[in-house]
């Protein structure tokens, strides 16, 4: 058995030390290297950086000024298989070490700007900002501004902005940790919440978020 | 495929190999044993339906709500580092293992071990301030004690008054561990655990507008060597029953114990009740300081041993005072 995930884990290590990275000599993140490197991206994301919501589809989330370290670490989530996605997969697997930086870089100083026209119920309006202001306690649902903070503005590296995130973004994703497809979080601390949601819960939160203003 | 694409594939069948499945992210907590009181309290909403309070009294509630949720809305009045009523409350102040705020308002006035004298609700709030917020206490009768009285109160509508057998009154309590509670094994917890929200040192983490979003758990930020959190029992029930957060009982007791042993061996703001050396106040105090770790030696240096009081510029805040009775009867 020993044997038999030698190279396996191997490989893990091979992985994890070239994302990892820090020891390795990189240059500084490059903004202005990491525009080139867009180029990839904007057919999805947009010249913007503020993606597009696709309803019945894969949506295409905003990653104008979103935190760089979050950026990076979902590139190499992807590149490594702990992020599970036909559609990032095979761009996230073009880029060196150095480019995810740049382009994590390029896409965190962009200035993001609302794309979306969202409207919502009064019902999800009033579930929408209790679960992300209140959270739901009697069934051990914290809110989303727990972690994510005042306005889901975002916290540091591990915690994205929510707000004006487009809401068929976020429905997929709480869908994706719901039934297990996603769980690339720290802790699974989103995992652990999103499977507490109903199909109504995360209507409402998805939609109220995607309608906050951007900070 | 290039080497990229392989080292990929590679990995993913390496941790599927490896038996890595999702995690069980259930809410483990203990069951409310037989006999005792299991207390709904009321929600917010429940407060806007309720018709049979008056419209003046729902506008102090409220508040009191507002008080509890953003404490910090007192920073350098009453509260002197980053934490607010809700950080150790969890769950609005409603919830059964997250200690609970009502059972004060049905239990008290009454004879408390840590001051060695008879409470009243307001002292008991007072209490956190000076400890648990590293600050100055709301003045007796004040606009601000009386809306997170209020607030408290409301909570325990319906609730038998002097009822002590309460179930998910404070943290709970865990057994003994196996093990005595180890530094480097609570370290090796905290690294895996706990810092990807409380940060690396512990120092908690803010947002880009510098509020707090994940408390510190030691240093200035953090609650000072007479919080009750310094215990090491407390600290490791909090953990257990609250961390991390949305998934109570995810942590073995024996690393609830290891990482509250981990976290409460670093230093702190003095505590309040401070007679001159760490040692000599532990003494003083043993009650309580039998349970902590402050006024004892840990990796070479005591604890406790400055007189640092953090962001707060004094030592004890004035109304955290003694009481006696000694004119009182003892019997009729």
């Amino acid at each position: 058995m020993k044997k038999q995930l030698k190279p396996r884990i191997a490989s893990l290590v091979l992985a994890l030390s070239c994302g990892g990275a820090s020891g390795l000599a990189l240059a500084d993140a490059d903004p202005i290297k990491g525009q080139q490197t867009s180029a990839m991206c904007i057919a999805c994301h947009q010249a913007d950086g503020n993606g597009k919501s696709n309803a019945g589809a894969e949506s295409w989330p905003r990653l104008a000024g979103l935190n760089a370290e979050y950026i990076e670490k979902q590139l190499r989530d992807f590149r490594g298989g702990l992020r599970q996605s036909a559609t990032m997969m095979p761009f996230a697997n073009m880029l060196t070490e150095q480019q995810i930086k740049n382009v994590s870089a390029y896409y965190a100083q962009l200035t993001p700007t609302h794309t979306e026209a969202v409207s919502l119920t009064d019902e999800q309006q009033a579930l929408g900002k209790r679960l992300a202001v209140r959270g739901d306690w009697d069934r051990y649902i914290p809110a989303c501004n727990s972690c994510h903070g005042p306005d889901a503005a975002g916290v540091g590296k591990s915690f994205p902005e929510l707000a004006g995130q487009h809401s068929d973004y976020i429905r997929q994703q709480l869908h994706a940790w719901k039934n297990g497809s996603r769980s690339n979080d720290p802790n699974n601390l989103m995992l652990a919440v999103a499977k507490r949601m109903t199909e109504q819960d995360i209507d409402a939160v998805a939609l109220w978020l995607a309608k906050q203003p951007i900070k | 495929m290039d080497i990229a694409n392989k080292r990929g594939v590679l990995l993913l069948f390496g941790i599927m190999a490896c038996g890595i499945t999702v995690a069980d992210t259930s809410v483990k907590l203990p069951e409310p044993k037989e006999g005792q009181y299991v207390h709904q309290a009321p929600t917010l909403e429940d407060l806007e339906k309720d018709e049979s309070l008056k419209p003046q009294l729902k506008a102090v509630i409220r508040k009191g709500y507002d008080l509890f949720m953003n404490t910090q809305q007192l920073r350098g009045e009453n509260v002197f580092n980053d934490m607010n009523c809700r950080t150790c409350h969890m769950g609005e102040g409603r919830k059964m293992w997250a200690a609970p705020v009502w059972p004060a308002s049905t239990t008290l006035p009454d004879f408390r071990g840590k001051n060695q004298h008879v409470n009243s609700v307001e002292e008991r709030i007072a209490g956190c301030f000076a400890f648990s917020m590293n600050g100055k206490p709301p003045a007796y009768g004040s606009d601000t004690m009386l809306a997170l009285v209020a607030y408290q109160q409301w909570m325990a509508k319906g609730a038998p008054v002097y009822e002590t057998n309460i179930a998910g009154r404070g943290f709970g309590k865990l057994e003994k561990p196996k093990l005595e509670p180890d530094y480097g094994r609570g370290e090796a917890v905290f690294s895996e655990n706990c810092s990807v929200c409380h940060g690396d040192k512990g120092q908690g983490q803010k947002n880009a507008e510098g509020t707090v979003v994940f408390p510190p758990l030691w240093g200035d930020g953090a609650y000072n060597w007479g919080a009750g959190m310094t215990r090491i029992f407390t600290a490791a029930a909090f953990i257990k029953h609250n961390m991390p957060l949305g998934q109570p009982g995810k942590l073995s007791d024996q690393d609830a114990w290891d990482v509250a042993y981990f976290i409460n061996a670093q230093e702190r703001p003095q505590d309040p009740r401070f007679v001159g050396s760490a040692e000599a106040t532990r003494e003083k105090f043993l009650n309580f300081h039998k349970h902590t770790l402050y006024g004892t030696k840990v990796n070479g240096r005591v604890l406790g041993a400055h007189t640092n009081t953090g962001e707060k510029p004094f030592l004890k805040p004035d109304n955290l005072k003694p009481r006696t009775f000694e004119q009182g009867s003892d019997s009729w």
